[in-house]
């Protein structure tokens, strides 16, 4: 057999719930695969190695007992932005670099009520701000395909620990892409549910309207059996949505008879490389082969808009988070200054990195008075159109596709001093949170050994459909099972 | 639209962000450059359009007003950068 850290999720539990082999011996795999590979990828911020290898005995005796679910025993790494009870939570910044919560996020607890082996958290662009993880404030994630190259951001991290086996899966967050750009960019799959579908209790607030957490797996089945876990309405997040949550795994069928497939073509943008565009157009040919009807011609008008009202929403939703970060109640705080004004500047001064002013200063701007109306309520209209027309879109089609991103995966250091070239490599995931609909990017393809990512957009809480067409796409190809060289 | 240093200064008091001469510089430049690829939006005719808020299509969300349990003093004040007698520490406000 493979070494136990490569096995997927759904293998793993397989060969878990016939007894083949236990938590421990699989938590040990990934703990000696983390050894071997972290120093090179730097995926991670905290390893918990006692308490995974606790965790993992103590599922080793529920599934003994025969108490066996589809995460039971498996180990899993979670983006440093969700509370994790007892294990520190740094989003990645100096802000809380020593911050312990005192509670769970509710997908933790849902987790750990499966008996999930949380193996540690993984390192970001600091709050989740970036789109390359260079914005961590401890140290940049390298791309596992070529560690000159970045990662994707903000869940980078997340997404490099399940590319390189340092997890069977992980959990990330998506507010313009940061689950899916980095999925494209290292060969994995990474789904960001309907806005609603899961709840953001106990996920360290960005954009309240935006963020999302999704499931970061080797193949579609793995996304769907950890959404099965996580999605579902909470109490504690008034945003969560009372709707049923279906078995996810139910419409994992290997064709697409009866289904339209929209193909906007404002997203096969300018600057988008060619062997990107190539390769989602094949893999587009290939959906029509499983007996999808595609219809290359479906446009989107408002889509050149999205980055600019994007950029307005996020930092202004941003601002207004992060002013809780005053040096009182928990977190970094400076305190050598002549009065408590003073102090809570430099406690912010100090504790913030360079996007995270950034953001801060263009949500202050776009909210202050005298620019709200030009700025922010303006980006509020555009949301209004950009939603209007998804829906409109989906009154023609069961789903679009477009690529993940326009380019692979790019250099370190390359877009770090030129912040607008960043926030482009967002272009083709940001109207999907704008939106607030689902999509997932899935492997489809590689240029010069670079994986190329293909997103499938879906209807508001009809995640099934776009796991269906994910799956099967991948039934088709072996894209998903090129490993880095690592 | 370009801003000026004084605006820098005066957007990162009201954000209560300190800010080094060197960052007031950067920002000024950087920030005018975003704001520069804003301008597309001007382009689009919003005036009967409402703005959106969020996308669900929830509206007043009420829960029932349920004691229940809260968190421990001690759990709470331990991340705390400094406190005294069960409290947040702060500097002083009124002299």
């Amino acid at each position: 057999m493979d070494k136990l850290c490569e096995l997927t999720l759904h293998q793993a539990h397989e060969l878990l719930k016939q007894r083949q082999i236990s938590s421990v011996e699989l938590t040990k795999s990934v703990l000696t695969r983390i050894a071997e590979v972290e120093s090179k990828v730097r995926a991670c911020v905290t390893i918990s190695e006692d308490t995974a290898l606790k965790d993992a005995e103590e599922a080793d005796k529920y599934i003994s007992n025969g108490d066996i679910t589809p995460l039971t025993g498996i180990p899993t790494l979670i983006k440093d932005l969700m509370c994790t009870k007892g294990i520190r939570t740094t989003c990645s910044s100096k802000m809380l670099e020593n911050f312990i919560p005192p509670y769970d996020a509710t997908v933790i607890q849902k987790l750990k009520a499966q008996k999930a082996v949380i193996v540690g958290k993984t390192n970001m662009d600091e709050f989740a701000m970036g789109s390359s993880n260079e914005h961590s404030a401890f140290f940049p994630t390298y791309n596992p395909w070529d560690v000159s190259r970045v990662p994707g951001g903000s869940s980078g991290g997340s997404v490099v620990a399940v590319a390189t086996d340092e997890a069977t899966y992980a959990l990330g967050s998506d507010t313009g892409g940061s689950i899916r750009q980095p999925a494209g960019f290292c060969n994995v799959v990474g789904l960001k549910p309907t806005y609603g579908r899961v709840s953001r209790f106990g996920l360290v607030a960005f954009a309240s309207s935006l963020d999302q957490i999704g499931p970061i797996t080797k193949d579609v089945t793995d996304a769907a059996l950890v959404l099965n876990t996580i999605a579902g309405h909470d109490p504690r997040d008034s945003t969560s949505v009372p709707c049923p949550v279906p078995d996810y795994t139910l419409q994992l069928v290997p064709e697409l008879k009866g289904l339209k497939i929209g193909i906007p073509r404002e997203y096969f943008v300018e600057g988008m490389q060619n062997e990107v565009r190539k390769a989602v157009e094949l893999a587009i040919k290939s959906l029509e082969k499983l007996g999808a009807e595609v219809d290359w011609e479906a446009s989107l008008p408002h889509t050149k808009y999205a980055l600019a009202a994007y950029y307005i929403l996020a930092p202004s939703e941003a601002s207004a988070n992060l002013a809780r970060y005053d040096g009182v109640k928990y977190g970094f705080s400076e305190q050598n200054a002549s009065n408590v004004i003073e102090a809570v500047e430099k406690t912010r001064q100090f504790g913030f990195g360079p996007e995270v002013k950034r953001r801060i200063m263009l949500g202050t701007y776009a909210l202050s008075a005298g620019y709200y109306d030009a700025y922010y309520l303006k980006a509020q209209k555009v949301r209004t159109l950009i939603k209007q027309e998804f829906d409109q879109a989906f009154e023609n089609y069961d789903a679009l596709v477009t690529p993940t991103s326009p380019t692979v995966a790019f250099k370190l250091g390359e877009k770090l001093e030129d912040p607008m070239q960043m926030y482009l490599s967002d272009v083709c995931t940001l109207p999907i949170n704008i939106a607030g609909v689902p999509a997932i990017s899935i492997p489809a393809g590689f240029a010069q050994d670079l994986p190329i990512g293909m997103q499938i957009i879906g209807k508001p809480f009809n995640e099934e459909t776009i796991l269906r067409i994910a799956f099967a796409y991948e039934q088709t190809t072996d894209w998903h099972k090129r490993k880095p060289k690592i | 639209m370009k801003l000026s240093y004084e605006q820098v200064k005066h957007i990162a008091l009201l954000a209560r962000l300190g800010l080094s001469e060197a960052e007031v510089e950067k920002f000024s430049t950087q920030l005018s450059n975003i704001l520069e690829n804003f301008e597309i939006l001007q382009q689009i005719d919003t005036s009967n359009v409402p703005p959106a808020t969020q996308v669900t299509l929830l509206h007043d969300v009420f829960k029932e007003d349920e004691i229940s349990e809260s968190y421990p003093q001690n759990e709470i004040l331990a991340n705390a950068p400094r406190q005294e007698e069960n409290c947040f520490k702060v500097q002083v406000i009124l002299e």
